[in-house]
């Protein structure tokens, strides 16, 4: 693969990435994701 | 000013660490109380594995994240973190391995112990690495979607039975600071320190165990580490093929045939081990100041 094509690639994926994120927040994920890291999490701490 | 460079290029990576891990897990009063932060920055991904019931963490972890909007019964995908990781995987690939994980970081400082013997590999490596790509599809992604409880809720389940780096940043913790979260710990927290204390011996042995052959978060930054903005080129006109980049790879990969192994957590140690400087990265410069000079001439 040529060093263009590399770049063309990652160019590609980080408006990919914006777009999701962008996506992600007006579906409102951010909150569900504020919700769960506000709260201690008992599976990750090994009560369950 | 080249011993201050040579020093400076020893030790900036383990700098930058001790900077991401002390930032990342800023909130010092929850140290103090056995609680943690319930701040709006919460809502933001860390880059690494950044357990986000840690007392002190500032944000949150984001495969503990993906795997609560993918468990959620209102979403079927997790744009929002997905995006994050494509994001930063199409910036730097495992960079944020080598340089900003907490969890990575633990481990390279128990390697620093010395040990009756450290090993280069484990017998059987390359299968013992395709093990994090069935983590990450199994217990970030599907176990999480499809089995649900009554009210169609999933389970973190890499963070349940598996996360070695919950346990230790947030799960002792809050043992040793929360009476009630104490009373409540039985055989789960008992099984997720055995996984702690093998990895923990592990690292002694062998460098970054857990990085290579589980973390589910190295597996999706790994992917992308052969097209990320920050990667390896080898400059085939200096390059003698001698293998000291291998010699210096602590995960003994082949530098000067692989640049952008899925593996490689770009610590810079081969760049460094190079004689001839053929390892490039960032910006395109395989031809000097000096020898672009003389071919524009």
């Amino acid at each position: 693969m040529t060093e263009k094509r590399r770049n063309g690639i990652a160019r590609g994926l980080l408006a990919i990435g914006i777009i999701f994120m962008a996506i992600g927040f007006f579906r409102g994920e951010t909150e569900v994701v504020l919700r769960q890291a506000v709260n201690i999490c008992l599976e990750c701490i090994g009560i369950g | 000013m080249g011993k201050l460079r040579g020093w400076i290029g020893r030790h900036l990576r383990g700098c930058v660490q001790f900077m991401a891990t002390a930032l990342g897990n800023g909130y010092a009063a929850g140290f103090l109380h056995g609680s943690i932060y319930r701040g709006d920055t919460k809502a933001l991904c860390l880059p690494g594995l950044n357990c986000y019931s840690c007392p002190g963490a500032l944000g949150a972890c984001p495969i503990g994240a993906f795997q609560a909007v993918i468990g959620n019964r209102n979403y079927h995908f997790a744009f929002y973190v997905a995006g994050f990781l494509i994001f930063v995987g199409a910036l730097a690939g495992r960079f944020v391995c080598g340089w900003l994980c907490p969890f990575g970081w633990i481990q390279e400082l128990l390697y620093k112990i010395p040990f009756v013997k450290k090993l280069r590999r484990l017998p059987g490596e390359k299968w013992l690495c395709r093990i994090k790509y069935g983590v990450l599809l199994i217990f970030v992604i599907l176990l999480p979607m499809t089995v649900l409880d009554l009210v169609g809720q999933g389970s973190p389940w890499f963070c349940k039975y598996i996360c070695p780096s919950g346990t230790l940043m947030a799960g002792f913790p809050l043992a040793v600071l929360n009476p009630s979260i104490r009373a409540g710990m039985g055989g789960l927290f008992l099984w997720k320190t055995a996984i702690l204390v093998v990895v923990a011996l592990l690292s002694l042995l062998v460098y970054r165990p857990f990085c290579r052959y589980l973390c589910p978060l190295g597996a999706v930054y790994g992917l992308f580490n052969p097209v990320a903005v920050y990667r390896y080129r080898i400059d085939e006109h200096r390059c003698t093929k001698c293998g000291l980049c291998q010699k210096a790879c602590k995960l003994d990969i082949p530098v000067y045939l692989k640049p952008n192994s899925m593996e490689c957590i770009r610590c810079g140690e081969c760049k460094r081990a190079c004689p001839q400087e053929a390892i490039l990265c960032g910006k395109r410069k395989d031809v000097s100041k000096k020898e672009r000079k003389i071919i524009n001439v």
